[in-house]
């Protein structure tokens, strides 16, 4: 059974202020425990404001270290989940049930990669 | 795959300025509707079951309702919650049937003597649903799929079937039968439940226990079946390991507050963590003190420990069998190599089980680790005395152990023999080339 890796983008310029509205926090919560109660959940979290971003930069045999913020980065990692499931379908089913979750306002991009085993 | 995932989001203002769509979501494939189903259908066969109180009609009336999704999503898009759709529309079909049982039944007693029946009692969908209630009849299924009065193969198939959710095509492959005879099987099981009128429950008091050890068992079984496939030329079948432990982490979502459950969860997470490792490029197997461990899964080892702690914080007495083997299995996530590993504590853990779960094979386990622990010759001791253990005779494992303490305490001639016997026992074509492997390369004395 394949695991992936879906990386939540958001858009943190728009995303409204003051986070979440405590009725999306509460659809969020009961869809976890669904994905968690369902046996597909391994790991999840939410990631810190992406100001706090450390960038580590190797090119050309050079080591860069730049602290954030970063202004030029539209869409940020805002969390992640590790899944695993039957197949690509379920994983995006879930994935789309979790975008839902969004009040109408956010702009989410979810990514949907298959780790490779072995 | 991102087009289907979201036909059912309602619709949105349209932003081209032009005139607004309307509000029909695109329509869904039949593939789409299909992934609803399998992720839904455990816990609409275990919604239905409850009011129909038969698992194989409330298993028909779960594809009903499949059906009825496949007529009508593609028209109207996917609903906006799917999964309560298809429990609603199975639960209506089921309430119907009942009705009409009972007015079947009323029928009949007003033919045969005076109208005396009760009113029709009917439990209405709530909707939405009550996770809780759920979750209740959930685990009802779990209780009733691997029932007793089942045999442990009728089990082990009702169970991926109801609740994995594997078709018959996939657990026929899965466990190397033929498609009818899987077919049959779960046929029959369907059908014993109903004959001997298993109800639909969660067992309570004195009964509570055993039950829940059959329950265990047959997700270890399945669990087993694919780890260390006993028969054909694949060493390891993963899908079934994986089918059995989504189970046990579905069961320790049911039953938190049992030990066992998080223990067998804990063993399961641990034992597949190593499976990049126990195969090689060719697909052979490779023993546990072969194995490159930076091809173990440490997200899955991270996983086997916390279910660990959790069975030791639900504990209510001593640890049971599956804690007790799960933290064997952590010495060994624990250990950076198989010297270095914590073999006395691993000795003391066999013998905590031993006492528990007495068993020759136990023994036998102990017996490697007692190897390892004080020397080849204190458990050739142990090994020896299990030679004439009735229950061990076609087991290849004895041979295989023995054949290995005695190829480190220099008996060469003794030990090629062990491996060869062990190498005719086997059922499975991997293990046997090793086995056969072994014996061949054996060097002269000094090893």
């Amino acid at each position: 059974m394949p695991r992936f890796l879906t990386l939540i983008r958001v858009d943190e310029k728009n995303s409204p202020e003051g986070g979440p509205s405590p009725e999306m926090g509460r659809r969020m919560g009961e869809l976890l425990e669904e994905i968690t109660k369902a046996g597909v959940m391994l790991d999840t979290a939410g990631l810190t404001p992406s100001a706090q971003t450390t960038q580590v930069h190797f090119k050309g045999g050079e080591l860069s270290v730049t602290d954030g913020p970063f202004t030029e980065a539209k869409e940020v990692v805002g969390g992640y989940c590790i899944t695993q499931c039957k197949d690509r379908a379920e994983a995006v089913e879930w994935t789309s049930r979790f975008l839902k979750t969004h009040d109408e306002h956010w702009t989410v991009t979810a990514e949907v990669r298959e780790i490779a085993e072995g | 795959m991102a087009v289907t995932a979201h036909p059912a989001e309602p619709p949105r203002p349209d932003r081209s300025g032009g005139i607004p769509p309307a509000p029909t979501p695109a329509p869904a494939p039949a593939h789409a509707v299909e992934t609803v189903f399998r992720i839904e259908s455990p816990r609409l066969i275990a919604g239905v079951a409850r009011i129909v109180r038969d698992v194989g009609i409330a298993e028909e009336l779960a594809q009903d309702a499949l059906v009825a999704a496949l007529e009508q999503w593609p028209r109207t898009g996917v609903p906006d919650n799917p999964g309560a759709w298809l429990m609603t529309t199975a639960k209506r079909r089921a309430i119907d049937l009942v009705r009409r049982r009972e007015r079947y039944a009323r029928k009949l007693e007003e033919m045969g003597r005076d109208l005396e029946a009760a009113p029709p009692h009917v439990d209405e969908p709530a909707e939405p649903a009550d996770p809780d209630d759920i979750d209740d009849d959930l685990l009802r299924l779990v209780f009733t799929a691997c029932h007793p009065v089942l045999s442990a193969e009728a089990r082990i198939a009702l169970t991926l079937r109801l609740l994995g959710g594997l078709t018959t095509t996939e657990i026929a492959r899965a466990m190397l039968a033929p498609e009818s005879t899987v077919a049959q099987r779960i046929v029959r099981a369907k059908r014993t439940l109903a004959a001997k009128g298993v109800p639909f429950e969660v067992p309570y008091g004195a009964e509570r226990e055993a039950r829940l050890g059959s329950v265990l068992e047959v997700i270890y079984l399945i669990f087993n079946e694919g780890y260390a496939a006993t028969a054909g030329d694949d060493w390891l079948r993963p899908s079934l390991c994986e089918d059995a432990l989504r189970l046990a982490r579905v069961l320790a979502g049911l039953m938190p507050k049992e030990p066992e459950v998080h223990g067998l969860a804990a063993l399961l997470e641990l034992q597949t963590s190593r499976a990049a490792a126990r195969t090689g490029p060719a697909g052979e197997p490779v023993l546990l003190a072969d194995q490159d461990r930076r091809h173990w899964n440490r997200l899955l080892i991270g996983r086997g420990f916390a279910a660990l702690a959790r069975a030791h914080s639900a504990a209510r007495g001593a640890a049971g069998p599956y804690a007790l083997q799960a933290a064997i299995a952590a010495c060994h996530a624990n250990a950076t190599s198989y010297e270095d590993t914590d073999w006395p504590r691993i000795v003391a853990l066999y013998e905590l089980l031993a006492a528990r779960a007495p068993s020759p094979v136990i023994e036998l386990n102990r017996a490697v680790a007692v190897s390892m622990a004080s020397g080849p010759a204190q458990a050739l001791h142990l090994v020896d005395a299990l030679v004439e253990e009735p229950s061990l005779k076609g087991y290849h494992l004895l041979p295989s152990v023995r054949g290995d303490l005695l190829l480190r305490l220099g008996r060469v001639a003794e030990a090629r023999e062990e491996f060869e016997r062990a190498a005719e026992l086997t059922r499975n074509e991997r293990e046997r080339e090793l086995l056969l492997g072994r014996a061949a390369g054996i060097s002269p004395p000094g090893v």
